[in-house]
């Protein structure tokens, strides 16, 4: 019935000018590719930096060619300065989970594919759409800027610890103009995802198809749509926080920044703020940002695995409740990144309880992708193993999160490589293992040509195995008590530990030249690949209703309507052992 | 593929528990009356979340190992239970850890911030700064100066700002770049940053205390071992952090008042 | 001592750059002042510096080196004193030769580093750790750098005259003084005595400028080839 399909919100004929169709488009596939190019160059440069880092670390005096080039202050003859490696280190982690772990799995893969997994012709809002990407693309630009100017690029670390980060140059070098440019960035970007989130919650509210119901969304729809509402939240914390970092620094206001403060044989002219504020405020969007990170992963290997496995999970309704409780739980424990911070110590046991609480739904969500591989037939494509992969890598990080959630047990580990093997497991490594896993499946379907499988599956168990070299020896380190973001190791018990440095520095080395094969895999694929059929997977969701690449307006002149559940795989259908969405098909059999 | 997976993850999973199970890389000595406690913590927490770990990535393995690429005709099918008995698992297993280790072990963590300071503990004040940490002890009058941030001079050692030609008391004081105590005497820092945010940790006195600039925190212990030990800043503090350390000499208490009478003719 | 045999040298070298160098277009030979620095009172006792933080400096020496913000010697002399024309002279354009500033036992070689506007200041690193310049200008521009051990000398110039203290950010302790000076007739007193020669015939105002007791000024004229003497004394505090 047409009269009872949405009407179409955007009437506008598709874009003729290059501009308009390439660069400036309103058209969510354009600006989710344009996501993904940037989300991609950033990573690139993130990994970059993490190789000059790890090389210093474990060959400080050996020069690095070339590097002088491009600071002459900061790696004067080759060798890495202390700040410069400080540089190196806020730079990585500040384009690796605001660029890269944010951009790529929600605004690219979200944007690409959100509208058209619940039927809509666009996002609800084209030109903030638009304006999102461009504005990210500015705070891109704006932190690349820092680089290049000669006070080099901020020290003090992503999370910004003020007052370091508030108190100028004198604090150090980086901390003037580098550390204005940082904040800037983190504001725009800020604003970025603002309009992102708040576009994606009302497509996901208003633009459904017909017979679209919440609980017939895909499960990477929901990840998204939750993920926007944690978004909304933490990044209108966080904006505040970097606006009023910036006017601690530019209009010498003191919200960070005590009395009686001597930096570089100089009395500060500040009083009055609190050092504790911008943890709080920061940590307050920080941890919702690990979630942010790592739901639309889970989303997508979800997704992912349940078309691999054809069958449907045990529960997608527990999988979507697990996420919700994840979402609302990440409001309650920011502080067990502050046990140690000063905050009253009675306050570490509240923030305790509901970070070990986190681990329910997160053994739940894995319970659940583990119990739905039994009685599987489970397909195996460079999407379903790095899918797999995905379930692997969030155990092994997960688990390290038991020890971090303990207040005593923090009192050791905080600050050491422990930490920093935690985080890259489950936030960097599980979520980027998710990317790759929406890569495989859906680059198909954004450039019409498919991904070659062969250099997929041996991209993955490169970086597979790779990155547990890696990162599993983090946490050895932390246990002898290793303390990270040094750049060189003078002290004594560090001896014993450097084999074991050399050994990262190494698979490091190895997993990053890996990802050459995923680069080549897509310059070459997207030009010379084989032609993406409709549905190479056989798929049941709505993307694979529509052309490879989907038309300009997704799905012509048609709209969708909803029949069933999104995953209906294990069944007797027509085309063979799935029915789509929106086939009108009777379900026969089933599991 | 799928029973390559499965024989990798296996091997890795066994290769990654190999140095943990061995003890190849452990926490050093403990040295404090506390510690102990913190080290069972962990231990205990290494054994559950080690069960953890190898069960989900073996039950991974043997998953894929036998369900991929069934032949033909294979029908696929739920396992028995449902997610009911995943969602019952996971409250039972977690639950109960959570309860375990969140509830009964805060003790360790109330044992290092809950329980009062002796009385007769030794006072010293310890100053962080970029990128050194200076120890005050109040010297023969028993009394600590008053601290002037604008008459800190580094350059002539006067890293606390104390105000020697108006104020009698922070004459004698007794300013060191080490820690010196004696053993088996509760400590009782009194910690203060100088200019940004800065820690103290001690592997072996399992202590880990943030310096929060504005704010005066803290701490106290006992050092049950004499030797040298290790203060490191853990808290990113600026171009010298990697450098940011001095040492926690442990004394008998013949040396320390050794070492203190030395330092007293000094000032 | 080989650090005093340093700084010997170098007060020797400066002296001496300051005899080669007096600029073009100037008669050699002309009036000498020179004098000694003395105090009165009683300074500040120099206190031993704990390098225990950094092990490969603090095993350069048997006994801890001290504080050098004032350092006295026999008879009541200054140390460190920059004694300077100030007002008289013409500015001078800077001399080819470079200074050089050391950084060995993570001290400053020397303490007091005097050299004119624009003149190449090469900062060196003899330590097997990371030092960090930062001359605390106001005038100048600050600026803040990091020099690892292997990496090349430093160059730097200041184009404008200013005592610009300087401190490095690694080892808190660490402290020294840039004087940057508009021309050539200065020196650093050494036991108390300097000797500005080659001073054309004139008026000048000669001032000593110490970083802990700040400056002091004298008027002297010079005739022909005459040596005047003149002597400062400062007022020394106990803290």
């Amino acid at each position: 019935m047409q009269e009872a399909s949405p009407a179409p919100v955007h009437v506008h004929a598709p874009p003729t000018g290059f501009l308009r169709k390439y660069v400036f488009s309103l058209d969510h596939k354009v600006i989710g590719l344009q996501y993904y190019g940037l989300a991609l160059a950033a990573v690139t440069l993130g990994m970059v930096l993490s190789w000059l880092m790890r090389f210093h670390l474990v060959w400080p005096t050996i020069r690095v060619p070339g590097l002088e080039l491009i600071s002459k202050v900061g790696a004067p003859g080759g060798i890495i300065t202390p700040e410069y490696y400080l540089s190196l280190l806020t730079m990585h982690g500040t384009l690796m989970v605001f660029f890269v772990l944010t951009n790529a799995p929600f605004a690219a893969f979200g944007n690409f594919f959100l509208p058209i997994q619940i039927g809509a012709e666009d996002m609800a809002f084209p030109r903030f759409n638009m304006m999102s990407f461009w504005t990210t693309f500015a705070a891109f630009l704006v932190l690349m800027l820092a680089f290049f100017i000669p006070d080099g690029p901020p020290i003090s670390g992503w999370t910004a610890y003020a007052p370091l980060s508030a108190l100028g140059s004198d604090a150090g070098p980086g901390l003037g103009w580098g550390q204005n440019l940082w904040a800037i960035s983190i504001a725009l970007f800020c604003v970025g995802s603002l309009l992102g989130a708040l576009n994606f919650i009302a497509t996901t509210l208003d633009l459904r198809a017909k017979g679209m119901t919440l609980m017939r969304m895909p499960i990477c729809t929901w990840a998204w749509f939750i993920t926007s509402c944690i978004a909304l939240l933490a990044f209108a914390v966080l904006l505040p926080a970097v606006l009023l970092l910036i006017l601690d620094r530019l209009a010498g206001t003191s919200f960070f920044i005590p009395s009686g403060l001597v930096v570089s044989d100089r009395l500060q002219p500040h009083a009055g703020g609190s050092p504790l504020l911008w943890q709080h405020l920061f940590w307050f969007f920080g941890h919702p940002e690990v979630y942010i990170a790592i739901l639309p992963s889970m989303g997508i290997v979800s997704h992912v695995l349940i078309n691999s496995m054809r069958k449907p999970l045990l529960s997608a309704k527990v999988i979507i409740y697990s996420m919700l409780s994840i979402g609302f739980l990440s409001w309650m424990v920011w502080g067990h990144h502050m046990f140690v911070s000063g905050m009253n110590p009675f306050s570490s046991l509240l923030f305790s309880f509901p970070t070990l609480t986190i681990t329910i739904p997160a053994t739940i969500m894995t319970l659940i992708w583990l119990g739905s591989l039994y009685g599987a037939n489970i397909r195996i494509t460079s999407a379903a193993l790095f899918a797999l992969g995905f379930i692997s890598m969030f155990v092994s990080g997960g688990v390290s999160g038991f020890f971090l959630a303990q207040p005593s047990i923090d009192i050791y580990l905080h600050a050491t490589y422990f930490v920093v093997g935690h985080f890259h497991m489950v936030m960097g490594v599980a979520s980027i293992f998710g990317v790759f896993a929406g890569t495989y499946f859906w680059f198909g379907k954004m450039t019409g040509r498919m991904l070659n499988e062969t250099l997929g599956k041996i991209h993955f168990w490169a970086t597979f195995i790779g990155t547990y070299c890696i990162f599993m020896p983090f946490h050895y380190l932390g246990l002898v008590g290793n303390i990270r973001r040094y750049s060189t190791f003078v002290d004594d018990f560090m001896g014993p530990l450097m084999p074991l440095h050399k050994f990262i520095t190494i698979a490091a080395f190895f997993t990053g030249a890996a990802q050459l094969i995923f680069l080549y895999n897509l310059a070459h694929s997207r030009f010379f690949g084989k032609p993406a059929p409709q549905n190479p997977w056989e798929g049941t969701t709505l993307e694979w209703s529509v052309p490879s690449p989907p038309p300009w307006n997704n799905f012509g002149d048609k709209h969708p309507v909803i029949y069933h559940d999104p995953y209906q795989y294990g069944v007797n259908g027509l085309k063979g052992d799935y029915v789509m969405q929106d086939s009108p098909e009777q379900i026969v059999g089933g599991v | 593929m799928g029973k390559l997976f499965a024989v990798v993850l296996v091997i890795i999973a066994l290769v990654s528990a190999y140095p943990i199970v061995t003890h190849k890389y452990v926490q050093p000595e403990d040295i404090s009356t506390h510690g102990h406690a913190i080290d069972e913590q962990l231990s205990d927490t290494m054994a559950e979340s080690g069960f953890a770990f190898l069960g989900a990535q073996f039950l991974l393995a043997f998953f894929v190992w036998k369900f991929t690429e069934r032949k033909d005709g294979a029908k696929v099918r739920h396992m028995p239970g449902g997610a009911k008995v995943m969602v019952v698992a996971a409250f039972i297993l977690v639950g109960t850890e959570v309860l375990a280790l969140g509830v009964f072990g805060q003790k360790a963590w109330a044992s290092v911030y809950f329980a009062p300071a002796k009385s007769d503990d030794l006072q010293v004040q310890v100053q962080a700064g970029q990128f050194a940490f200076y120890f005050r002890y109040p010297g023969p009058d028993g009394k600590f100066g008053q601290l002037h941030p604008d008459k800190i001079d580094e350059g002539n050692s006067n890293f606390f700002g104390l105000d020697p030609a108006n104020d009698v008391e922070s004459r004698d004081d007794v300013v060191a770049a080490e820690l010196a105590i004696p053993v088996d005497r509760e400590v009782h820092l009194l910690m203060h940053a100088k200019d940004v945010g800065h820690s103290f940790y001690v592997r072996e006195l399992r202590l880990q205390q943030d310096f929060v600039p504005g704010l005066d925190l803290s701490l106290h212990f006992t050092a049950t071992k004499t030797g040298k030990y290790e203060i490191l800043c853990t808290q990113l503090c600026g171009l010298g952090h990697y450098n940011m350390k001095a040492y926690l000499d442990v004394m008998s208490q013949d040396d320390y008042d050794k070492w203190m009478k030395e330092k007293v003719s000094e000032q | 001592m080989r650090i005093k045999q340093l700084v010997t040298t170098a007060v020797m070298l400066g002296v001496a750059s300051v005899a080669v160098f007096a600029g073009p277009g100037k008669p050699a030979g002309g009036g000498t002042v020179s004098g000694k620095v003395t105090y009165e009172g009683t300074p500040a006792k120099q206190k031993p510096i704990d390098m225990s933080k950094e092990p490969s400096c603090a095993k350069q020496y048997t006994t801890p080196t001290a504080t050098e913000t004032v350092v006295t010697g026999a008879n009541n002399s200054l140390d460190n004193v920059v004694v300077y024309v100030s007002a008289g002279a013409p500015d001078e354009g800077a001399p080819s030769q470079a200074v050089t500033f050391d950084q060995k036992g993570c001290r400053y070689l020397p303490h007091v580093l005097a050299f004119q506007i624009n003149q190449e200041l090469k900062i060196v690193n003899d330590d097997q750790t990371s030092h960090n310049i930062h001359p605390l200008a106001k005038v100048n521009h600050e600026w803040n750098k990091s020099q690892p051990p292997g990496t090349p000398p430093l160059s730097e110039k200041f184009s404008e005259a200013e005592f610009i203290p300087v401190k490095c950010n690694v080892h808190p302790w660490m402290h020294g003084n840039f004087a940057v000076l508009k021309n050539s007739h200065f020196a650093v007193s050494k036991d108390g005595a300097f000797t500005l020669p080659n001073l054309p015939a004139g008026k000048y105002t000669i001032t000593a400028w110490h970083e802990s007791y700040g400056t002091q000024t004298q008027d002297v004229t010079i005739s022909g080839s005459e040596t005047k003497a003149v002597n400062f004394v400062f007022k020394a505090k106990p803290y």
